[in-house]
């Protein structure tokens, strides 16, 4: 009953938003404000209602509804009732739902800004918002529909919403559980925040489509959407981090991307929507790539969709698509629909987008920003091809390959190379002008402290080029960074008196974008450092040990105290091993190893032992190639150095992205 | 005579030992290959019917048994080639980790670096005539002398103005 | 907007060159068609109730009478009724079919009109063995090299897996999942028989 009425809510939700959709089209073409009003309604008042329709399936799932099929296969008695709410999004029904009412939030928020100066933008983006929410709305009506219930037929058991003929209802007394490799906190904003990030970038694909509609092709469009792009960067780029978090504190092999092609699909609009970031500044500041811009928007817009669809169709294989689903040709009409629709308007507004072109010197910032955009480029072409390939690869020659990490690291490592480069350079760079003389004064002094860095870590004992090279290149970036801190706060010293500190805070506070954007690429180096760390000096050993020996890798040794096993709560079975970490000769604590086996799924989980420094990571997991006991137990110990780096970094970049999207009084107005 | 068969017997014995115990002691010379070494090589490798999952890390039984059975090659003296080659012939070329560069199989990797060269080519194209049309304005129309000095702070003494 | 609009440049309008615009439909239709067509196999697997099983040659396990394996062609066999049943030692459920599958065998030995082929699956030869041994399995075995064989069936092959194809050649059952009894088999089996 409850479930019908969720269902009843969604479909009106959805029928609104069609007629939000019609009447929007019908208020642009005839220019009735009317219509376009009602349109602007009919979209505010989707979101009351899929909010209404997403807290109702929160309520039975918390309340164990088991004859709902989703309920039965996500949550179970043994779950906590955190978990029994996240579980919203732990499975694709629900978390259809769930982007449905994030779609209509921010499209609801969109619709709430003034729009006086912008009129004619309203109805084709409540069109564009409209058209993605009404889209997965159908899907979650037709296809994936968390209230639909189980019913017993004559040929077996079936779920749908509506009784089949002759059937039973039937009431399931518990349920399946969620996998319990999603039981993790990790897990459980990681969703939410991929979403958001995914979400967010529909609302500057709604703009520039507008824009490209209503042939307003001046960068009115960034401008209005230049926060919500930040924004969704941040979302989209923390939801990446969180993931990775996730599979290092769970998936126990001790590493963190495994450059899954589900783990790609979520990069790919990150990339395109990185160079947007970059490129629009350059349309912003001197008028030039208006059709990049456009192309670049929609390639992100077109990338979450794809990015989606690979997740969810059953298409490709990976250890994190969903189950094969029949959703899958309505997805696929629906990319169509958007590729075609959006780049048919590209092509027919080209010419409206052609602008004053300026381009004075190769070494101004618009061109080194042109250069970013062809390495962000560069890893795209990468990771997509490395994505499609296995599928053409399979229907030409029906033989399955595997592209997988060598392939990925070698193609990108180059050109994540050349982008820190870039970042160290080009706030050296002046918009404009800038020649060889120029740039090479700005920058030679970092470039020197960054070589002696090289070579203090050279004698440090560390030969690795590739770790040279890196390590050198963060130096870089960082040294220009703080350079460009140092020198601003100095300029507004001198000019105004203030002391360092309060120039300082003065100048970040008035030129927001521009230190934030420093602060983020501090943040990019400090995650390079741990990605080197990683790649180049990761170690590992494995061995079966009785209590009492250990194992001993990096100069570290891991000793087999104990190990027990019980019973605990969330229904699960735990093998715990107590070992402890010794450097040379001095004790360093105990770890706790654990592997976990959940009885209501039969599944296992390897929860590692973890001791984390700034300098490296001791990870040490219990493996089952051997039974587990006291007379010997199986043990894996990575020694992971500077891992620590990346959540450090991501948390500089959070702070960045808030520095640079933070709202300036003068700009309330607009 | 029964000397002769005495004396037999040990003779006999003393053969015996002599075409053992060499066959012991070339036993005995090959011990079990450690995990690690068993992971060095399953890590180059994917479980052939998992999802994406490297060989050391897959939970499943058959994969248990794809370890063990690398672990009976390396025993034999196989090298990692070998093993790698065995695998490919008995469960198909997705056992790699990236596809073997034969056939259609180049195309995956020449073609990002021709993509990459193309775009490369097109932003020079592209700065060539935004660099000629410049030259074209400015001869036109006096060209314009770059700020001299402390530019740097001029610039942003500018900015701050106009932001003020 | 932007600072030096009076020195800027406008370059004369053109539109898109024809070549770019044919280069980025064919892409961009291509990208879609690849798309279409892993999605549809996805779906469905490679081969449908009805088709044509494309040919495929199946060489079993060594044993005392053949050194090298014996060969089994699929084209070899027609006329006949096929039975191909892919198992995997690691597979539980298959072995919950094994006996129903060897007693449904011998039903049909004698008469020479069935043959039953099991093809192992992604396996390791020793565990394969101790298989065959444990179910006392008679009728030929051998290991999917490649898994070229499961690839002309099934994209995304589990196990276990049957598909029965009749005389002609043509696919007529697929069973994913195992047999609840030699009975369910035989009643497949019998009218494939019956047809000439």
């Amino acid at each position: 009953m409850i479930a019908d009425f969720g269902f009843g809510v969604i479909v009106v939700a959805f029928l609104l938003a069609l007629f939000s959709v019609g009447a929007a089209v019908y208020g642009a073409l005839a220019k009735s404000y009317r219509w376009a009003e009602s349109a602007r309604r009919a979209m505010l008042l989707t979101f009351p209602l899929v909010a209404i329709a997403s807290f109702t399936l929160i309520y039975l799932l918390a309340t164990g509804h088991y004859e709902l099929e989703y309920v039965y296969s996500v949550t179970s008695d043994s779950m906590p009732l955190y978990l029994k709410i996240t579980a919203l999004w732990g499975g694709q029904a629900g978390s259809l739902l769930f982007w449905s009412w994030l779609m209509s939030a921010f499209a609801s928020a969109v619709t709430l800004r003034r729009w006086e100066r912008d009129r004619e933008f309203l109805p084709w983006v409540i069109v564009v918002s409209s058209v993605t929410l009404a889209f997965f709305l159908a899907l979650t009506i037709f296809f994936e529909n968390p209230f639909a219930r189980w019913w017993q037929t004559a040929s077996g058991e079936v779920a749908a919403m509506f009784r089949p003929t002759g059937a039973i209802p039937l009431s399931p007394s518990g349920g399946q559980g969620l996998n319990p490799l999603l039981r993790h906190p990790g897990m459980i904003i990681h969703p939410p925040m991929l979403y958001l990030g995914f979400v967010s970038f529909v609302i500057p694909y709604a703009f520039a489509m507008a824009a490209l509609i209503t042939g307003r092709t001046d960068d009115r469009w960034i401008r209005i959407t230049r926060r919500w792009t930040l924004v969704a960067w941040l979302f989209l780029s923390l939801g990446l981090v969180l993931g990775a978090r996730w599979a290092y504190d769970v998936l126990g092999w001790g590493g963190y991307w495994g450059w899954d092609p589900v783990e790609i699909a979520a990069f790919m609009p990150w990339l395109t929507g990185t160079a947007f970031l970059h490129s629009v500044m350059i349309q912003e500041k001197r008028g030039m790539l208006k059709q990049w811009n456009m192309l670049l928007i929609i390639l992100t817009y077109d990338l979450v969709i794809f990015g989606t669809f690979l997740t969810r169709s059953g298409v490709l294989s990976s250890v994190h698509a969903f189950a094969k689903s029949a959703i899958g040709p309505l997805f696929f009409a629906f990319i169509g629909l958007t590729l075609v629709s959006s780049v048919s308007l590209l092509v027919y507004r080209w010419n409206d987008l052609k602008a004053e072109i300026e381009m004075k010197s190769m070494l101004s910032r618009e061109a080194l920003f042109l250069l970013n955009n062809l390495f962000f480029m560069g890893v795209l072409i990468v990771c997509f091809w490395g994505v499609i390939f296995p599928l053409i690869s399979e229907l030409v020659t029906n033989q399955k390959v595997t592209v997988g990490p060598p392939f990925y690291e070698r193609a990108t490592a180059p050109l994540f190379g050349a982008l820190m480069l870039l970042m160290g350079i080009a706030p050296l760079s002046a918009w404009g002008h800038s020649t060889f003389k120029t740039l090479g004064r700005a920058v030679w002094k970092p470039a020197l402290v960054a070589a002696l860095a090289v070579v203090a870590i050279f004698a440090a004992g560390i030969h690795n080029a590739v770790a040279l090279i890196g390590f050198g290149l963060v130096a870089l970036v960082i040294f220009v960074t703080l350079y460009e801190f140092w020198r601003g706060a100095m300029a507004r010293h001198r000019r105004t008196g203030e002391n360092f500190v309060t120039a300082l805070w003065r100048l970040a506070g008035r030129n927001r974008r521009r230190y934030g954007g420093y602060l983020i690429h501090i943040s990019m180096v400090l995650m390079a450092i741990g990605i080197l760390g990683m790649q180049v000096f990761q170690t590992e050993t494995q061995g079966t040990i009785p209590q009492g020996g250990s194992l001993a890798l990096a100069g570290y040794t891991v000793t087999f105290d104990s190990v027990a096993q019980f019973d605990t709560t969330g229904g699960r079975n735990v093998t715990r091993a107590v070992v402890s970490v010794y450097k040379g000769d001095q004790y360093l604590g105990d770890l706790y190893p654990r592997r976990d086996y959940y009885y209501e799924s039969g599944q296992p989980m390897t929860i590692p032992g973890v001791r984390s420094t700034l300098a490296d990571d001791l990870y040490v997991i219990l493996v089952d190639w051997q039974p587990i006991s006291a007379v010997g137990a199986t043990f894996k110990v990575y020694h992971n150095p500077l891992v620590n780096w990346l959540w450090i970094g991501s948390l500089v970049f959070i702070f960045g992205t808030l520095v640079a999207a933070w709202p300036e009084k003068e700009e309330v107005k607009s | 005579m029964r000397t002769k068969t005495f004396l037999l017997i040990p003779f006999f014995f003393l053969l015996l030992g002599i075409f053992l115990v060499p066959t012991v002691t070339v036993v005995a010379q090959q011990p079990t290959p450690s995990d690690d070494e068993v992971n060095a090589i399953a890590r180059q490798l994917y479980c052939p019917v998992c999802e994406n999952t490297p060989l050391d890390v897959c939970p499943t039984q058959a994969c248990a048994q794809w370890r063990d059975l690398i672990r009976q090659m390396l025993a034999e003296g196989k090298s990692a080639d070998e093993i790698k080659q065995y695998f490919v012939e008995n469960y198909g070329a997705r056992v790699l980790s990236e596809p073997p560069r034969t056939g259609l199989n180049w195309l995956v990797y020449i073609l990002p670096p021709v993509a990459f060269l193309a775009g490369a080519y097109i932003l020079y194209r592209a700065f060539r005539s935004w660099r000629a049309l410049d030259k074209q304005a400015s001869t036109q129309e006096g060209s314009e002398v770059p700020p001299a000095g402390d530019e740097y702070v001029a610039r942003l003494e500018e900015e701050l103005r106009k932001r003020k | 907007m932007s600072e030096n609009v009076n020195n800027a440049t406008i370059p004369p309008k053109r539109s898109v060159p024809l070549w770019v615009q044919i280069l980025v439909w064919v892409g961009l239709l291509g990208l879609l068609a690849v798309l279409a067509l892993a999605l549809k196999r996805s779906q469905q697997g490679v081969v449908k109730v009805g088709d044509t099983v494309k040919d495929f040659t199946l060489t079993t396990f060594s044993d005392d009478q053949h050194p090298g394996g014996q060969q089994f062609r699929l084209s070899d066999l027609s006329g006949k009724v096929v039975l191909i049943n892919f198992w995997a030692s690691w597979c539980k459920p298959c072995e919950q079919e094994a006996p129903d599958l060897e007693a449904a065998w011998r039903s049909y030995q004698a008469g020479g009109e069935v043959v039953f082929l099991g093809v192992d699956y992604v396996d390791t030869e020793p565990e394969a063995r101790s298989y065959i041994a444990k179910f006392d399995i008679t009728y030929p075995n051998g290991p999917d090299l490649g898994t070229r064989i499961s690839q002309a069936f099934n994209r995304q092959m589990g196990v276990p897996e049957t598909y029965i194809i009749d005389r002609q050649g043509k696919l007529r059952y697929i069973q994913i999942g195992p047999f609840q009894s030699a009975a369910e088999i035989q009643a497949i089996i019998d009218p494939l028989l019956a047809e000439k």
